[in-house]
């Protein structure tokens, strides 16, 4: 009986299968955050990188940087305004050399004390070219980061540490910078800047593991992939205690996934609202829903490595391709009031006296058919009769806006074929072009801001050496305006060069600015108190549970 | 038979290197996983190097796939983007979708064969009509059509199950999901069944069957359903493989972190041991499944031999 035979290894095989997925999923069929146990059970991505805060350079990762570190200095989550946190003074005379002091008593949620080398030791190991840190750059205004980091791919570092960090006691530190930089303090709630505890050079997987700060929560579990549960920290002492009895990150595989749940009572918060709900997500959620601009704006580039696009007379050109755009119309239709137009180059989130200027732009950005065609004819009309705005197909919905553009500028020159959109496939593949000075046409940018300060929207992006100047422009009156501001005794007068240098960018026009992006979130009829800060993050610590 | 398997063992050798080397190759076609770390960013030259070189990026092609292959063969699959080794991926991957596999199997072999069997003893007559209508209307549509339409109407509208699958997949969450992704391969399965039945009902030997005065329940279990199964079984055996290289589509829209979901933040991520890893597995997958249906047809007729 050869079948016989044959049929009780299958069997044997199916049993062994069905034996190992029991034991295998199932366990863990957490029910956390049920019906009244003031947990918020929020939604999430999946970090693209190990949660480490100088290598955390996207929102995921950094919302959770945002909950359990507390940094020098913490950003208001209405006004974007730097406040000491950690810090109790930040004190310098010449804008180069600044001397930091701690308050005291401060620990982390293991409950070592945070002490001026906490900070000293995490700023440089970001900072060390051998660690890998994506966000390594923020230490470059730091005198000595150029022995640890050298510029140059594959040159081995000369020096283990920087040489403008100096440890004074326990809770004083000295920083000194290549040059003056007025606002630099400010930049010190970017959370690149958070301090480390000892655990993190002595036990390092295990950190990543379960990462630990000085911030108002802290992570009790965390399934890589799939969730993290954070509690209030009882050793924080500083001002946005926690209002609710902890946070249950959740990861969706898609954020449609996480709608449907959301509707079904399983989810409490939301901030990626599918763009196919956006229409009905007011009525379907009673009003609980907010929509406000957010640190990102949206632009085209122009390669102004290209001789065709920088030859005398294309800034016409460019102009007149940014007059021809009915920004207006295509917020409203596609993205359904989700982004704002734009009237600068920076971001409704800075205020005003953070260098917003909503008149900026001037007519640059207003929708004018009959000056567009004027200006790109006297410009010499597009390169070649025929342009492409490249984008990458593979997320957002980069397509619809950008066939969108197209037709506005071919309403506006009569031309069916003058503009068409230029997709490339993967986002990377896409990035490589443009760091590499291959793209020819325009393409679609994106800048999300780092800290809330015009510098950040500016320097990176249009100084000469800009770590993201993608358009290549070059303007040595800029830069001058630029190390001007930079030198500036005060602020104030900072954010007033920086304006006259953003000034220059509406007359060279390098790149069209388009919209800015808003933050949005919608929330179960569970909590109260949803908001968002200038990062678009939920701002978790003032969310409520109803009836707990 | 022993040496029947251990040909058929050897042939999966070179299938397993070719299918791996091509996925290796396509991957790195991609473009350079690295610039994309970096966001909206230009990558700083120096951190992008030491990346790079972490990866083994700073070879050429082919020492690279060598160098990959010779960590497989140590258990060491590399590591996805967030510094996760690969093997942890898989480790939680594989499970739930395998579990997903196995309600979505059984809906489909169960109600399948069942309906197949019934519209073929019932040929020309009613229930074989709305057999018919039935299995066309769900191979025409779409999986993310009736995988929406069933969360919201379900899930969301009447609160009978949750919209989405819970942490570690528990079966009473897989039944929805399970449903959605068996749809499509049941109409299949009750399409071959119902022909095969059909055809073999008229054969000889079950005349003689019923001749023999055997009661109709033997007649259509034993004699009848098991002659009828072998190109079912086929067909279930490779849909096994393909229901465990996961639905992408089902495991997104239902919040499944099985394979296919690693696989599509693979892709999306640019993350080439993520995505070689679970293809790899994938194809020995595959590769064991076809091995096991063609061991299954000696099974259901003896006269069938390997040698």
């Amino acid at each position: 009986m050869r079948g016989a035979k044959s049929a009780k290894w299958v069997v044997g095989a199916a049993v062994v299968a069905l034996a190992a997925t029991a034991c295998g999923g199932g366990g863990s069929d957490t029910k956390a955050g049920g019906s009244n146990d003031g947990v918020v059970r929020a939604w999430w991505g999946d970090p693209q990188n190990p949660l480490e805060p100088a290598n955390t350079n996207e929102v995921q990762g950094g919302k959770v940087m945002d909950m359990i570190f507390m940094d020098l200095k913490e950003y208001d989550p209405t006004t974007g305004k730097a406040n000491l946190a950690a810090a109790q003074s930040i004190t310098t005379n010449d804008q180069q050399n600044f001397t930091i002091t701690l308050k005291p008593g401060l620990k982390f949620s293991d409950g070592t004390p945070v002490t001026s080398s906490s900070f000293v030791d995490a700023w440089n190991y970001g900072a060390l070219v051998t660690n890998k840190q994506l966000n390594s750059y923020f230490f470059a205004d730091i005198d000595g980061y150029d022995a640890v980091h050298p510029e140059a791919a594959n040159a081995a570092p000369t020096a283990k540490t920087m040489s403008g960090l100096k440890v004074v006691n326990d809770t004083t530190f000295t920083v000194k910078l290549k040059q003056k930089f007025s606002t630099w303090p400010d930049r010190l709630g970017y959370k690149a800047f958070a301090p480390l505890p000892k655990s993190f050079f002595t036990d390092h997987a295990g950190y990543l593991n379960k990462p630990v700060g000085d911030g108002p929560y802290e992570v009790v579990s965390y399934t890589k992939g799939s969730s993290m549960k954070l509690v209030p920290n009882p050793y924080y002492t500083g001002a946005s205690k926690p209002k609710n009895k902890g946070v249950l990150l959740k990861v969706y595989t898609d954020s449609a996934t996480a709608y449907a749940d959301l509707q079904a009572g399983n989810l409490d918060v939301l901030d990626d609202i599918p763009a196919e709900d956006l229409t009905h997500v007011k009525s379907d959620m009673s009003g609980r829903y907010l929509n406000q601009p957010a640190g990102i704006i949206q632009t085209i580039s122009f390669p102004l490595n290209q001789k065709s696009w920088n030859a005398p007379g294309m800034d016409k050109v460019r102009l007149g391709l940014s007059m021809a755009i009915d920004r207006k119309t295509i917020t409203q239709k596609i993205f359904q009031g989700t982004r704002t137009p734009a009237t600068d180059l920076t971001s409704p989130v800075l205020g005003a006296s953070g260098g917003y200027d909503p008149t900026m732009a001037g007519d640059a950005t207003t929708y004018n058919p009959t000056k567009a065609r004027q200006l790109i004819q006297q410009g010499g009309g597009i390169p070649g009769g025929h342009m492409t705005i490249g984008y990458n197909a593979d997320s957002g919905s980069h397509k619809q806006w950008v066939d969108a553009v197209c037709n506005s500028i071919n309403q506006v020159l009569g031309n069916n074929k003058a503009c068409v959109g230029a997709p490339t496939g993967t986002f990377a593949d896409f990035r490589n072009q443009i760091t590499k000075g291959q793209m020819t046409q325009p393409f679609r940018s994106g800048w999300q801001m780092d800290y809330p300060l015009i510098d950040d929207f500016l320097t990176p992006l249009y100084a000469t050496s800009g770590s993201s100047n993608d358009s290549h422009y070059s303007n040595p009156q800029f830069d001058k305006l630029i190390n001007e501001a930079n030198a500036a005794p005060n602020p104030a007068q900072a954010t007033s060069l920086y304006q006259q240098a953003e000034k220059l960018l509406f007359k060279d026009m390098p790149v069209i600015p388009l919209w800015y992006q808003n933050g949005e979130a919608a929330w179960s009829s569970r909590v109260s108190n949803v908001t968002e800060n200038a990062f678009s993050y939920p701002v978790y610590t003032d969310i409520t549970v109803n009836n707990s | 038979m022993g040496r029947y398997v251990i040909r058929r063992l050897l042939q999966m050798v070179p299938v397993f290197i070719g299918t791996t080397f091509l996925i290796f190759v396509m991957v790195y076609a991609l473009g350079d996983p690295v610039a994309a770390m970096f966001g909206d960013r230009a990558p700083d030259p120096a951190t992008a190097a030491q990346i790079r070189h972490d990866l083994y990026l700073d070879h050429p092609l082919p020492l690279q796939y060598l160098h990959y292959m010779g960590q497989i063969f140590t258990g060491n699959f590399g590591k996805a983007a967030t510094g996760q080794p690969v093997t942890e991926l898989m480790g939680t991957a594989f499970p739930v979708t395998l579990r997903l596999t196995i309600v979505a199997f059984a809906i489909e072999a169960i109600a399948g064969i069942g309906l197949g069997l019934l519209a073929g003893l019932r040929r020309g007559r009613f229930a074989d009509s709305g057999v018919l209508a039935f299995t066309l209307l769900v191979v025409a549509i779409p999986t993310f059509v009736t995988g929406y339409l069933l969360q919201y109407f379900v899930g969301v509208k009447w609160g009978l199950a949750n919209p989405a699958v819970a942490d570690g997949a528990p079966f009473s969450d897989l039944i929805l999901p399970g449903v959605v992704l068996a749809g499509v391969s049941l109409a299949y399965v009750a399409r071959l069944t119902r022909t095969s039945v059909a055809e073999n009902s008229r054969a000889d030997y079950l005349r003689t069957a019923v001749a023999k005065g055997l009661p109709r329940r033997r007649v259509v279990t034993v004699h009848l359903l098991r002659n009828s199964l072998i190109p079912v079984v086929t067909f279930l055996g490779t849909d096994i493989g393909g229901l465990m290289a996961g639905a992408v589509v089902t495991e997104r829209i239902f919040n499944i972190h099985g394979v296919g979901y690693q696989l599509y933040q693979g892709i999306l991520r640019q993350n080439p041991p993520t995505v070689v890893g679970f293809v790899t597995i994938l194809v020995l997958i595959f590769l064991a499944a076809n091995l096991l249906v063609d061991l299954l047809y000696a099974v259901l007729d003896p006269r069938i031999r390997y040698a």
